[in-house]
């Protein structure tokens, strides 16, 4: 190929014929002034830039610029496999290979990620620098547990490679992150082997909260992966009500002889109207999805697919929000606070008016090693919420109450949360600001978030 | 199918030549930097069913006299190859063609006159084999003369009535030829540039391109709705043509 003009160009992010007022949105669809850099080559498109971003499936403003004029760099076209090692499962890659290559290339031949979030659609730098967590939280940890080394560009444009033995005050840093430390150019760490391509799945259908934390915490020792989607619509005794799911890579005698099939994917093919998702339309929609289970207990296999990332199977689903766009409010509530905790936040949910069709519980392991990671042991929960004129008031609220736990919140989903707020639930701020200073004394790593929440200038 | 991927370290080559690998055929890679090369071949190793190692040779549109090198060193790793895919070429923006006649002679030697030379020595290596399918990425940019391509869309002009006289001309001896015509995809060279409707993704482009060569057709539009939507543009009088800013 020639000295292609188009590689240079890339370099100049403000050209001519893109328009002034691009904008760049997450998840919640909530944009932003600015656009990104698209490139194959890392090592070159991340010189002067000031964050780098995955596949944008963060919910809130972590991927978004802190300014219309910096460089932030999209990573998924930096998508190739350095190597990987088919004896002990060791891979390398670009921090732009996504979770979904990953699957489509190793689950035939039982490998998989040691934790995986709740969509595939996330790349190997974004899963660290989010520290994403999964359903086999409470016991494999973090994705950051399992990364090895990472291969990073540092503020003075440097790179270098951090791990547990090298740099580790940086290697832990960047573990949770959210890319204030450093661009991740390459991410290295273990794949599991997995005994089949198949889940062997239990679901539960549990009447009350009482019953679902006590399934939890039941379920939790027995099995690997654990998750429960409570109905967060309904209130008075069957408030907490919901579907408690637990399972299991499936055994070779299990599994069925047959590869699971392929995915359907389809795409949510318009923007719903604001109103769309109301009130009425949300609670119909709870009580379908919980008599839908219509027996008390169900036992069987499922493709990992429906297994672990179900909204996958609806692309840009988002979209059922409207132009209003959304957030997901995700918090950790301490288990020393108790189950009286999670009542009383759930009881908070509803009189505040923050209930959503989604609603994810899940119990969490201890809390990792990575300085800003968001899980602790205790109860997670996630509730999506489309923006409204009360939104930031039921934020404000519901962080009032996390703090008052000794809980947090999970960056990756927020938007909307103060710095006092966040200051508040956040001991381990002033550990995580050594390190800035350490690393990027002038702030050189900053997104809209940093702004709204470390006070980086905008 | 044993083919070389002129241009298959990055953006559409790097799908196609991801999607031959991984359905195990062999694979050579062209392309400008070294270490590049080394690290692409490496990914479409680890895709490979049976891990096979992937060749690869520098090459550069712009110095045709390492055209024959490059493909002796595809011939000595591959053993004689049947396949050759270009994705290879050089895009500027129409702004910056006019700003730069240094860059509109690079662009259009490049694009129109160093392929054609590219093509006719993999043409006589083909041929002397008893045939094999050339694959040449040109663009929908080259159906109609539009303001914002009127340099590139020229040179791509020219590149797609070569590709069509090659087919009509070698088809009976047994070489297949098959001219790519892709709208806008979303690679690193079109980042920067606002998506037009029925915007495409590079996977999308190489599932096309793979299967056009399977059913050995000489022109293919990708994403498919370009073939309707270039006829439109094609049908178009003049005087429209020049009121309007496409």
């Amino acid at each position: 190929m020639a000295v292609s003009v188009s590689d240079t160009r890339t370099d100049v992010p403000a050209s001519s014929s893109s328009s002034p007022s691009a904008t760049l949105s997450a998840w919640g669809r909530i944009p932003e002034k600015g656009r990104e850099v698209l490139s194959e080559d890392l090592e070159r498109s991340t010189l002067g830039a000031t964050l780098c971003r995955g596949l944008g499936r963060s919910y809130g403003d972590s991927s978004l610029p802190a300014n219309a004029a910096d460089r932030v760099v999209a990573t998924r076209l930096a998508n190739r496999i350095v190597s990987f090692d088919e004896q002990t499962g060791h891979l390398v890659g670009e921090a732009g290979v996504s979770l979904a290559e990953l699957n489509r290339l190793f689950l035939p031949r039982q490998w998989f990620t040691p934790v995986t979030p709740g969509t595939k659609f996330v790349t190997l730098g974004g899963m660290v620098a989010s520290d994403v967590h999964g359903k086999n939280h409470h016991r494999e940890g973090c994705f950051g547990a399992h990364v090895q080394k990472l291969r990073v560009r540092l503020a003075d444009e440097s790179v270098i490679e951090c791990s547990p033995e090298e740099h580790a005050d940086l290697f832990y840093g960047m573990i949770g992150g959210m890319g204030l430390l450093g661009h991740i150019l390459r991410v290295e760490f273990r794949m599991h082997r997995v005994p089949s391509r198949w889940i062997r799945a239990e679901t539960e259908r549990v009447r009350d909260l009482d019953e679902f934390l006590a399934g939890l915490g039941r379920t939790a020792p027995q099995w690997p992966m654990t998750m429960g989607w409570i109905d967060c619509l309904t209130s008075g005794s069957s408030m907490g009500r919901g579907i408690l799911t637990a399972g299991r890579w499936a055994t070779a005698e299990e599994a069925p002889a047959l590869p699971p099939p392929d995915p359907k994917e389809r795409t949510f093919p318009i923007e719903l109207p604001n109103w769309a998702l109301n009130p009425v339309t949300a609670s119909l929609f709870n009580t379908a999805y919980y008599w839908r289970h219509m027996a008390h207990r169900w036992s069987g296999l499922m493709t990992p697919d429906a297994f672990f990332y179900p909204l996958d199977a609806i692309l840009h689903w988002n979209r059922a929000y409207g132009p209003r766009g959304f957030t997901q409010y995700q918090c950790v509530l301490p288990r020393a606070a108790g189950a009286a905790a999670v009542r009383e936040f759930m009881f908070l949910l509803t009189k505040l008016g923050g209930a959503s069709p989604l609603c994810v519980i899940k119990d969490c392991g201890p809390q990792g090693q990575g300085v800003l990671s968001f899980p602790l042991e205790g109860t997670s929960i996630a509730v999506d919420m489309a923006v409204s004129p009360d939104l930031q008031r039921i934020v404000d609220n519901l962080n009032a109450f996390v703090i008052e736990t000794g809980g947090r919140i999970y960056l990756t989903k927020d938007r909307f949360t103060r710095a006092e707020h966040f200051r508040a639930m956040e001991p381990r701020l002033a550990q995580f600001v050594a390190l800035r200073d350490k690393w990027d004394p002038k702030r050189r790593f900053r997104s809209a978030q940093s702004v709204r929440l470390f006070g980086d200038a905008a | 199918m044993k083919a070389i991927i002129f241009g298959g370290t990055t953006g559409m080559g790097r799908a196609i030549a991801r999607r031959l690998a991984e359905r195990g055929d062999s694979v050579f890679l062209m392309g400008l930097d070294t270490d590049d090369l080394v690290r692409s071949a490496a990914d479409l190793t680890e895709r490979h069913p049976q891990r096979a190692e992937v060749g690869y040779a520098v090459c550069d549109l712009e110095k045709p006299d390492g055209f024959s090198a490059a493909l002796d060193a595809a011939d000595a790793f591959l053993g004689e190859f049947d396949a050759v895919i270009v994705t290879a070429a050089m895009y500027a923006t129409q702004d910056a063609l006019e700003a730069d006649v240094d860059l509109v002679r690079r662009l259009v030697t490049v694009n129109y006159a160093n392929t054609v030379v590219f093509c006719e020595h993999v043409r006589k290596r083909l041929l002397a084999r008893g045939g094999g399918h050339l694959v040449v990425f040109s663009s929908v940019a080259g159906d109609r003369g539009r303001k914002p391509v009127a340099i590139y869309g020229s040179s791509k002009a020219g590149l797609s009535i070569y590709l069509e006289a090659l087919d009509h001309k070698f088809n009976a001896a047994g070489l297949a030829v098959t001219c790519v015509k892709p709208g806008f995809v979303k690679t690193g060279m079109t980042a920067g540039l606002k998506p037009p409707p029925f915007a495409g993704e590079p996977d999308q482009v190489a599932r096309d391109v793979v299967d056009a060569m399977d059913r050995r057709k000489p022109l293919v539009y990708t994403p498919g709705i370009w073939a309707l939507v270039m006829l439109v543009i094609r049908s178009l009088p003049r005087f429209v043509m020049r009121k309007i800013g496409f």
